[in-house]
């Protein structure tokens, strides 16, 4: 069953003497129950909107939010049974950490053994147990993040709010917590949604991610599918690191299927029998496409297009080979070290099944094939 | 300070020293002045070893004014009295009605907004005596004269606007999201106005109250035009002073003794209070 629905919703923040600030438009999605989703965007992509939307700090313009089968849009925030971490933490300044983290508790009936026993636990988790009895003013902002965290986690909500949950941490503190908040949420079967802009964060925690831009969403799917199959331009450029090749390319029909060409230096066969009846449509009735390849897929050393070495840098685990094509930057990522020094010539392997074409409106023609 | 050189330090006690005589200078001498009698402070040259006489306190305490015309009777404690019901009277209402309308305007954008809070701090720009003659008018006809909850209202000229400014900046300067937080723990906007937003703006409550107790306080012309002697309040009382056989100096020192006196020692006991107040962007967040 379907935990929260948001359907059609639209956010437009009107002040005076501006013109109207289209927020959030018309967004659909659809979290089940004990799921984790990431609202993953850059800053300005209607995220934090959809997620105070939810908590009921900005209202709705249009649309309808559901929680557990009851329409939340329209209750005060206090009925609407959600949690939240802030990213700013707020947390009650004349209150120590304790009892910031058991006000959260106040409006239920617990006693004072159960509200002490599940600070404790929940402050055990986010390592902050020694620093209890410390006003917020005196800890530090990965400290006051964890407290935000934990005031958030400690209670028993339908849904979890986190905005940008992490973005304080030390990253190794940030690797330990997250594993934890992970476990915690799946032992719980508690449904979450966190507003990150970090893909590493969004593939680590989230089983879905929706990737917003613009104020709308882009796609919403798994890691594996938004890398693998990404629905338009947008996400194909915006997820995976180093961000993937694009190229423009000229479409020509040849026998069988069709020839796309980059300039003079590339040229790719597609073959016709391995399109759907839409992609050869598509390929059809356009003569330019833009192509695009992981980095990861590109083999440096084999192939038969020449490129002039650009940089060539070792991270420890992969090599990053950046190679100038006819004026085109292109992008490789081997496991290994690689022998190439700037102003070398050495040939890169583009294969035809590792490409993806999208259309000139950004929309995707045709998925790479999974290998 | 540490890496301060010894002439630097000097100097800067000195500077210190001078600006404090300079300030304190007045209110040091009409202290003196206070335990004067009149021939005393008339005396040319002045001194400032003198015999002190308590006669001006009680003069104006017992309220006999002996002159050299006979005696006069003054209220100045009626008129002490009346300063502390006035004043107090006034900055409640304005508190009452100054943070949960500055709060508002911190807090929410609605239509002639900002029209409205210009608005009321305009009444601090235009001057008094502009506004007095069709108030006094008005105020004949509302039977308002000459009533202390009218001079309470018209008070509200002045420490309305000062509340309602100042506190706004502390409630903006707290984080919305504080409040959010506890509204999302199932707590309505009204208990996180109350629980939350005022508690953390205190220090800056008080400050503006202090202040605005103290330009109430001081406040001469509009008791001057709309209250009768057994209403007035120590500024419009010390006038009385001003006698036919002549200005009673000491007495007039020993009044603005006692007058200030209430302001001073509210200041200091507040003091902490207000440097509170002014460091509030510390607590942000």
């Amino acid at each position: 069953m379907d935990m929260l629905e948001l359907r059609g919703i639209d956010k437009v923040y009107r002040s005076r003497g501006k013109p109207p600030v289209h927020a959030v438009r018309a967004l659909d999605m659809a979290v089940e129950k004990g799921e984790i989703v990431a609202l993953l965007g850059s800053s300005g992509c209607g995220k934090t909107s959809t997620l105070r939307m939810i908590a009921g700090f900005e209202d709705v313009s249009a649309g309808l939010i559901a929680l557990g089968g009851r329409h939340i849009h329209a209750l005060p925030p206090a009925r609407r049974k959600v949690a939240m971490a802030f990213e700013g933490y707020s947390l009650y300044p004349p209150l120590t950490v304790r009892e910031n983290i058991a006000f959260a508790l106040k409006s239920t009936q617990l006693s004072r053994n159960e509200v002490t026993r599940r600070v404790d636990e929940i402050a055990r988790l986010v390592e902050i147990e020694d620093i209890l009895d410390s006003y917020p003013r005196a800890i530090s902002g990965g400290q006051q993040q964890r407290v935000s965290l934990a005031r958030a986690l400690v209670r028993d909500a339908d849904l979890y709010l986190l905005d940008e949950p992490m973005g304080q941490l030390e990253p190794q503190l940030r690797a330990v917590l997250r594993g934890r908040i992970k476990s915690l949420l799946a032992e719980r079967g508690m449904t979450a949604i966190f507003v990150t802009h970090d893909q590493t964060e969004a593939s680590a925690l989230a089983d879905r991610i929706a990737v917003m831009e613009g104020g709308v969403l882009q796609q919403f799917a798994s890691e594996k599918e938004l890398k693998g199959r990404p629905a338009n331009l947008f996400v194909a450029s915006f997820i995976g690191e180093p961000p993937m090749n694009l190229l423009d390319a000229d479409v020509t029909r040849s026998d069988g299927g069709y020839r796309l060409s980059v300039g003079t230096d590339m040229r790719f066969d597609i073959d016709g029998a391995g399109l759907d009846g839409e992609a050869a449509k598509a390929l059809a009735s356009t003569p330019q496409v833009r192509i695009g390849i992981r980095p990861q897929k590109i083999a440096v050393g084999t192939g038969d297009v020449r490129v002039k070495v650009v940089s060539n840098q070792w991270l420890g685990d992969q090599s990053h080979v950046a190679g100038d094509c006819g004026g085109r930057m292109l992008i490789a990522v081997m496991p290994g070290r690689v022998a190439a020094r700037p102003g070398d010539s050495v040939p890169f392997a583009l294969e035809p099944r590792h490409l993806h074409i999208f259309g000139r409106d950004g929309s995707c023609i045709r998925h790479a094939e999974v290998s | 300070m540490e890496h301060s050189s010894l002439a630097g330090r000097i100097f800067r006690g000195v500077a210190l020293s001078l600006i404090l005589i300079f300030f304190m200078f007045p209110i040091v001498w009409i202290f003196l002045m206070s335990f004067q009698s009149n021939d005393q402070i008339l005396r040319i040259p002045p001194r400032i070893l003198f015999e002190p006489t308590l006669a001006n306190y009680e003069a104006l305490i017992s309220g006999q004014l002996r002159t050299a015309a006979g005696n006069l009777q003054i209220s100045f404690m009626r008129n002490l009295f009346n300063s502390v019901v006035l004043s107090s009277a006034a900055v409640l209402l304005a508190l009452l009605l100054g943070v949960p309308a500055a709060y508002a305007f911190a807090r929410f954008k609605f239509r002639l907004g900002e029209t409205i809070a210009f608005t009321l701090l305009s009444f601090r720009f235009a001057p008094p005596l502009l506004v007095l003659l069709p108030l006094s008018l008005y105020y004949q006809e509302l039977g308002l004269n000459d009533t202390y909850f009218g001079i309470v209202w018209v008070y509200q000229l002045i420490a309305l606007p000062l509340i309602l400014w100042i506190v706004r900046g502390y409630f903006e300067d707290i984080s919305p999201d504080i409040e959010h937080a506890y509204r999302l723990a199932g707590h309505s906007w009204r208990e996180a106005f109350t629980r939350i937003a005022v508690p953390l703006a205190g220090p800056g409550i008080a400050a503006a109250g202090l202040l605005s107790f103290i330009f109430c306080w001081n406040n001469f012309v509009f008791a001057l035009i709309l209250a009768s002697a057994d209403k007035q309040p120590v500024t419009v009382g010390a006038l009385a002073f001003v006698t036919a056989s002549g200005i009673q100096y000491g007495q007039i020192a020993a009044a603005i003794v006692l007058s200030v006196t209430p302001t001073l020692l509210l200041a200091l006991y507040a003091q902490r209070y207000l440097v509170e107040g002014l460091s509030l962007g510390a607590v942000k967040g």
